[in-house]
């Protein structure tokens, strides 16, 4: 006989994703389900043992940790845990461990499979139809207090703006501007909320964004008579107030929609943006870089590298800053090079001496973009013997920048990377180095100084680059031929205009007639902004910090330093929206050839006199900083 | 009939019964019967057993209701559980009523325990029968089968009362027990808030034998070593 469990099914019924279930569904678990104790301290699950089990907690409380040790979740009664080694591999990806007495409820894979088949809103909450790797990616981002504990609902600052589905386009903008909102949701009050008779507003219907404004009514030259459901996007993801936050980034990603209204049972209450999650999340480059520390082989990491454009596009739509982006790029990529260091650890045993793998040019600088090279170096225990430890360093480098190269950091033209022998020197010899670079600039030096003076320690002793950042900043600003060096070598690449002030375009693969917004325009503004920074000292390497420094320093005529942040952030987002472009509409790899002709005449206007500063200040440069000038 | 006091020799009980007893149902529950006592108590099957009667008189007084769920020191399997209403030969009395909520009008129907002997036989042979207060599942599942067999039935049991009062007693120490300090309660639902165990709202024969097989395995997770001999713990 099928018993009655009705304390169990009661306990189900008041609790997520059960409550969903309908009556029948919820006795039939509770009868089939098996009980467990827990006493406190004691462990639940161990990481790699199998599990046949989705765990509900009864009583009690549970902390899970990552495999290293570290707190990853701590549930409490109505918690649910080992959903992500049922749905990976039936092996248990994190430990748990009772934090108090407890009791849990278990639930079989094969009824756990059968309810998600079964139940659409069941396997929603699981996510078991979605892609489960991204899943994977998102939910082992979490802490205790972050996107997967935390509800949408907590991050609604403001009441829902909502508009009949007959308001004119014109009342909807208003309205938008008067609430300063993004987006409002249309409703219909010919479809009534069933359980709520004083709305007369009615379902949820659509939602217009500040894109379908411009897009449907100004491109299309419609009425501003026209109503709000000619223009509305009706193909909504409605989201329960009691979804997860990581589960709105879920639909976020795989719909690619940046607007999700938020309902409790059909009656709209708010609309979460991607930007609110990404203020949620405090750095949106964050979820990606936990992401990549979960993954467990160079396979994997390229196969997740794969949705790097993605999240830069995301970036830029969002309207996040050149800063921003480049320091979320670059943070991105010192964690692959993180992750591809751990493994290359795991794979070839601890390192015979301690050493510091370094990353140089614009991922130093955190202004890396989307297209780059790897550029890094190893610094070595003064103790490194040749004969003996060059055999692991040349295998550790070459597993890392091979693995670079699989993940889309593709390999340094100019040989400046680890697996290169020259590269991997000695902490003694690496001041030698600089020092000679320093004092008897040549034509080598110069062709490196770009690259090499934009250093940060990646992995390992990362001290020892700050030690080689201190020397440099030391050495370097007290020596005017030097910086008379870099001065002329930031010259070389001059911007891209004509004597009349018009664009110079060149011929440059299948691109014809473009300009290099790399090449002619950040690059060497970085240049000019790194030799003002060397000659006060400072050990700054980010270019917009540097320039900070620049102003505190008082070096530059008043403005100056000003005149070129906003040069850099003008040229440096044009070169970046380009590429998001490329990416996002005409999905080709991105490159830094913008063809003029694309931008509006404001743009180009703006872009030519970001150039022209560009050139006044490499002209600055010959003047402030000659070999001979007398000028401190 | 076996006393608490009295340490039986169950493995030895058990061969002299099976080799007296006629029914085959009693029968195969004595042959089957867990038998090794040094068994450890993680490996051992066992099965929580718990009846609502009309009263506390088994010379008078009728099983209503039987539960049971079978269960190891790690898992308890509601998937295997049973419950049955059974008609008792007295009326229900309106003390009884208030105490487990049964009625007359759930009873109309119900069939009397003879129909459930078979399947309540074979749900407890081959495991070691876990219950709360040892006597009353023993003597009233005694008289009900001597009264319908003509032979009653003898079989060891794990007290989770028994366990409850040894652990207080442990706890209470030589001193506490010089002055006579007070034990504390070791009703099921009193012993249950120890271990941080949940309060149930419904009381039924089921309810109570699922909350005295998760009382067991707390019990076991405090007091005990996974492989503490069966011998240590049944009676």
């Amino acid at each position: 006989m099928q018993a009655e469990h009705i304390d169990i099914a009661q306990f189900l019924s008041d609790h997520a994703p059960f409550d969903d279930l309908p009556e029948v569904a919820i006795n039939k678990l509770a009868s089939q389900i098996e009980i467990a104790y827990f006493r406190a301290g004691t462990e639940i699950l161990n990481y790699g043992d199998d599990i046949a089990d989705l765990y509900v907690i009864r009583t009690g409380a549970v902390e899970m940790y990552r495999r290293d040790g570290e707190l990853y979740n701590r549930l409490t009664v109505g918690g649910i845990f080992g959903q992500m080694g049922l749905l990976m591999n039936r092996k248990v990806r994190f430990p748990a461990k009772a934090l108090e007495d407890t009791l849990v409820y278990c639930i079989n894979v094969e009824l756990f499979n059968q309810y998600c088949d079964e139940y659409e809103p069941f396997a929603d909450f699981f996510e078991a139809d979605g892609n489960v790797r991204l899943h994977q990616a998102i939910v082992e981002q979490a802490d205790s207090n972050d996107l997967t504990t935390a509800k949408v609902k907590s991050l609604l600052h403001r009441d829902v703006v909502t508009v009949a589905k007959d308001a004119t386009v014109q009342f909807v903008a208003q309205l938008m501007t008067q609430e300063s909102v993004s987006s409002v949701l249309v409703t219909d009050a010919d479809k009534p909320i069933s359980d709520d008779p004083d709305d007369d507003d009615g379902q949820v219907v659509g939602i217009i964004t500040d894109r379908d404004l411009r897009s449907s009514v100004i491109a299309q030259g419609l009425s501003y008579e026209a109503h709000a459901q000619q223009i509305m996007q009706t193909d909504l993801v409605l989201l329960d107030s009691n979804a997860y936050v990581f589960e709105a980034v879920l639909a976020m990603l795989r719909d690619n929609i940046h607007h999700l209204p938020v309902v409790i049972k059909k009656k709209p209450i708010g609309v979460i943006s991607l930007s609110d999650i990404l203020r949620y999340e405090s750095q949106s480059s964050l979820l990606l870089v936990r992401g990549i520390l979960a993954q467990q082989s160079v396979e994997d990491l390229a196969y997740y590298a794969r949705q790097l454009p993605n999240v830069f596009v995301r970036m830029v739509n969002e309207d996040a800053n050149s800063h921003m982006i480049g320091t979320a790029m670059a943070v991105i990529g010192r964690t692959f090079k993180q992750r591809l260091l751990d493994l290359a650890e795991e794979k070839f045993g601890p390192p015979p001496v301690p050493y510091c793998f370094i990353a140089l040019g614009s991922m130093a600088r955190d202004e890396q973009l989307i297209v780059t090279d790897q550029d890094n170096a190893i610094i070595l225990d003064n103790s490194f013997d040749e004969s003996l430890h060059d055999a692991y360093f040349q295998k550790l480098a070459d597993f890392v920048c091979d693995g670079l190269a699989e993940c889309g950091y593709k390999y340094c033209d100019g040989e400046i990377m680890a697996s290169f022998k020259k590269w991997r020197l000695t902490r003694e010899q690496w001041q030698e180095q600089f020092a000679s670079w320093i004092a008897e600039p040549k034509p080598q030096a110069l062709l490196h100084s770009s690259i090499f003076f934009d250093l940060d320690g990646v992995y390992g002793k990362t001290k020892w680059a700050e030690e080689l950042k201190r020397f440099i900043a030391k050495e370097g600003r007290s020596n005017k031929r030097f910086l008379a060096n870099m001065a002329a070598n930031a010259r070389n690449r001059t911007p891209p205009l004509g004597f009349f002030k018009d664009f110079v375009l060149e011929h440059n693969g299948q691109h014809k007639r473009s300009m290099n917004l790399k090449r002619r325009g950040t690059a060497p503004l970085s240049d000019v902004i790194r030799v003002h920074a060397l000659a006060i000292g400072s050990r700054k390497q980010n270019s917009f910090e540097r320039l900070e420094d620049i102003i505190d320093a008082k070096l530059l005529p008043e403005g100056k330093a000003q005149d070129l942040r906003d040069a850099l952030e003008y040229i440096a987002m044009i070169r970046i929206r380009h590429q998001a472009w490329q990416i996002e509409k005409l999905d080709e790899a991105p490159d830094n050839d913008l063809e003029p002709h694309l931008l509006s005449p404001f743009e180009q206007r703006n872009l030519k006199e970001a150039f022209a500063i560009l050139d006044k200040a490499q002209n600055f440069l010959k003047f402030r900083y000659s070999a001979n000038s007398g000028v401190k | 009939m076996t006393s608490n006091s009295a340490k039986q020799n169950w493995p030895a009980r058990y061969k002299a019964l099976s080799a007296t007893s006629r029914h085959p149902c009693i029968q195969h529950f004595y042959q089957s019967a867990v038998n090794d006592l040094n068994l450890p108590i993680s490996e051992v099957p066992l099965v929580a057993l718990d009846f609502e009667t009309t009263g506390l008189n088994f010379d008078k007084d009728d099983i209503v209701s039987v539960g049971l769920v079978p269960f190891t020191s790690k898992r308890i399997y509601c998937k295997d559980s049973a419950h049955w209403l059974v008609q008792p030969r007295q009326k229900l009395d309106e003390e009884s009523i208030v105490i487990h909520g049964i009625t007359h009008s759930e009873l109309t129907g119900a069939p009397d325990f003879s129909s459930i002997i078979e399947p309540l036989l074979a749900a407890l042979a081959g495991k070691v029968i876990v219950v709360h207060f040892a006597p009353i599942e023993r003597h009233f599942l005694y008289q009900a089968l001597n009264a319908r067999l003509g032979e009653g039935l003898e079989f060891a049991v794990i007290d989770t009362l028994e366990l409850e009062r040894r652990a207080l007693k442990a706890k209470q120490g030589l001193l506490g027990r010089l002055f006579n300090s007070k034990l504390g309660s070791v009703r099921l639902a009193d012993s249950r808030t120890r271990y941080s165990l949940p309060a149930y709202q419904n009381h039924n024969a089921l309810n109570d034998a699922i909350a005295t097989a998760e009382l067991l395995q707390a019990q076991l997770a405090y007091h005990y070593r996974p492989d503490t001999e069966l011998s240590q713990l049944w009676f």
